[in-house]
């Protein structure tokens, strides 16, 4: 029974385990129901292609809700810096292009964030209604800037950028998976580890505390959405260069999956707390839950409604077994197994505190 | 008045007055804190207990008069939260000293982490340490509370430990008590209470400030009574019994309501 009681607690405090869970009983599922698709490499190959833009997008924006805020601007910032790189691609001749676009992509979506830092945290703009703002502006800007344009970008594939950020590692592993999961890694630490991580949940959980406490609110949040904005460019790069093609309304249509994979994975919507682990393992769920549906066979009426009941499920587990109530478990099962005897002593002396007061 | 040997007082306000605009908040506020003090500062709702704690704080000047820490005097025009963090004047309050959702030990050093090369906070070290204020500096005795415990598990007495055991970590001379047992049932106030005496074992002062005598009582050297902006009495708890210093809190109250009803 001991035993059993230090197994759970050691489970509860895994980050992201009950959404992981999701993520194998659903592919168990699909290996069942679509044999054909699910046992062969290329599927989960195609997942690796597709789903590090969502991924890259989730980990910058579970910094941003776990400061208690809320980006809505990211699609945009994903189209612009798309535009960006496409543009000096395109336009200047010279072997470092790519690189200055790569780069200078990354720049204009880190200044995006910090004019919506700006907005937000100097003026007082709510961050729902700021980056909304700025979310339909960085769209107009880049259609117009693009005349409304795409842009092919097939010489892309020839460069060393393409190579380091969207090639296949031996040939098999899509570059970008290894680049999300670089990024994780990074954001764990930087937000569990670093004194700017620990701000941001100080400041979602209570603002007025984290101000007593001396930490400079203001600047901590221009610094989080510039940070997000750069997170967002770099995912709109490894977009752009991964399907050789600037188009002017890339990213649309990313909003509410990149939001429903950092909600599964159990980053509270309230501020305060989030998790990186969790954002990884929902991105991956998010993406492959379409292909895996359409997969399996049922009519496509049915897709949406089982995406949704999926999502549904995985949030709901992620309460119900969530970190703090595995460790009640654990709680309930160690009272269960001690005497009888101290329970009744520990009764006595609860009554006798009550008689106190 | 300030002498270069050692300053027997933590603290001293001279002529403090301040006004917002025409109205008066304090006026002519001269009193001091021992270097070993617990000061029970006493008061009705809007006598002018926050402002003399936000004065202290840094929060904002006075409009008049002089502030000593220590013997220094403070030169208002460059005082703030921080600088009076680095004077040693630590302020813990009623509801907004931890980060609820947040471990404990990360709410012992936020803002004032350990950390190591580019920022990275010594998680380590900041658990050793918390986990040794715990035990010693503030006794914590809660069931199966560690360092990894978040806030929202402790009582409200608790958290108030937390929060006085964290100011006496980071070498506070004075800790400002902002009515720390308001919404708290006896038995945590009594928690609290016992939190405070390690304030006075520990060789610290503290201005404990309350709008009721009940819980100043038992831990207070002096009692500090401030009426509408300006202190009415100050006397030794053994110049006056619990009851004498009721009945004296009462007649005020009753003098107040006879003057207003004039």
């Amino acid at each position: 029974m001991k035993q059993q009681k230090s197994v759970l607690a050691i489970l509860g405090r895994i980050e992201g385990l009950p959404v992981l869970g999701v993520l194998v009983i659903m592919f168990v599922a699909f290996i069942f129901t679509a044999p054909t698709v699910f046992t062969r490499p290329l599927i989960y190959m195609s997942f690796m292609q597709t789903v590090p833009p969502v991924l890259v997008l989730g980990l910058g924006l579970t910094l941003v809700i776990t400061a208690g805020e809320i980006d809505l601007s990211f699609p945009a910032i994903v189209a612009l810096s798309g535009f960006v790189f496409a543009y000096i691609f395109k336009n200047v001749d010279a072997a470092w292009a790519p690189w200055a676009g790569f780069g200078l992509a990354l720049v204009a979506g880190a200044l995006v964030g910090y004019l919506n830092g700006l907005l937000i945290a100097r003026v007082g703009v709510p961050s729902i209604m700021a980056t909304l703002a700025s979310q339909f502006f960085w769209y107009g800007i880049t259609i117009l800037l693009a005349g409304g344009l795409q842009l092919n970008l097939r010489e892309v594939e020839d460069t060393v950028v393409h190579t380091v950020f969207t090639g296949r590692i031996f040939g098999v592993v899509p570059a970008q998976a290894i680049w999300g999961l670089a990024l994780t890694v990074f954001l764990w630490f930087v937000l569990n580890r670093h004194k700017f991580g620990e701000a941001l949940m100080f400041i979602g959980d209570n603002p007025n505390v984290a101000q007593v406490m001396g930490i400079n609110v203001e600047a901590t949040r221009i610094k989080l959405f510039t940070v997000m904005g750069a997170i967002a460019a770099f995912a709109g790069l490894l977009l752009t260069i991964e399907i050789n093609v600037f188009f002017p309304t890339q990213g649309q249509g990313f909003l509410l999956p990149v939001m429903a994979a950092v909600f599964i994975g159990g980053t509270l919507i309230s501020g305060g707390l989030g998790s990186v682990v969790g954002t990884l393992w929902g991105a991956y769920i998010i993406g492959s839950l379409q292909a895996g549906v359409v997969a399996t066979g049922v009519t496509s009426y049915w897709v949406q409604s089982v995406m949704g009941f999926i999502m549904a499920a995985a949030v709901a587990l992620n309460v119900v077994i969530g970190e703090g109530n595995l460790s009640g478990l654990s709680e309930i099962l160690g009272r269960w197994t001690r005497s009888s005897q101290i329970a009744a002593q520990e009764r006595a002396s609860d009554m006798n505190d009550t008689a106190l007061e | 008045m300030v002498e270069d040997y050692a300053n027997p007082y933590a603290l001293q306000m001279v002529n403090v007055d301040k006004y917002f605009g025409a109205v008066c908040a304090l006026k002519n506020i001269n009193f001091e804190v021992g270097s070993n003090e617990i000061i029970g500062l006493i008061g009705d709702n809007g006598a002018g207990k926050s402002t003399i704690v936000k004065i202290l704080t840094g929060v904002f000047p006075p409009t008049g008069g002089e502030l000593y820490i220590a013997g220094r005097k403070v030169n208002f025009n460059r005082y703030n939260v921080q600088k009076a963090h680095s004077y040693g004047i630590e302020t813990v309050y009623q509801d907004k000293s931890l980060g609820e959702k947040q471990v404990l030990w990360r709410n012992f050093f936020i803002g004032r982490e350990i950390t190591g090369p580019f920022g990275f906070i010594n998680v380590k070290k900041e658990k050793e340490i918390a986990s040794e204020i715990m035990v010693n500096t503030i006794g914590f005795r809660g069931k199966g509370i560690t360092v990894d415990s978040k806030v929202s598990k402790l009582s409200g007495g608790e958290r108030q430990g937390v929060a006085i055991g964290r100011a006496m970590h980071f070498k506070a001379e004075l800790i400002l008590l902002d009515e720390p047992t308001v919404a708290l049932s006896l038995k945590e106030v009594r928690k609290v209470l016992d939190f405070v005496h390690r304030i006075k074992e520990g060789g610290k002062a503290c201005i404990y400030i309350s709008h009721d005598i009940q819980d100043v009582y038992e831990i207070s050297d002096r009692f500090v009574i401030i009426d509408r902006g300006e202190i009415v009495a100050s006397i030794l708890k053994e110049d006056i019994t619990r009851k004498d210093l009721d009945n004296f809190l009462l007649e005020y109250a009753h003098g107040m309501k006879d003057r207003i009803e004039e």
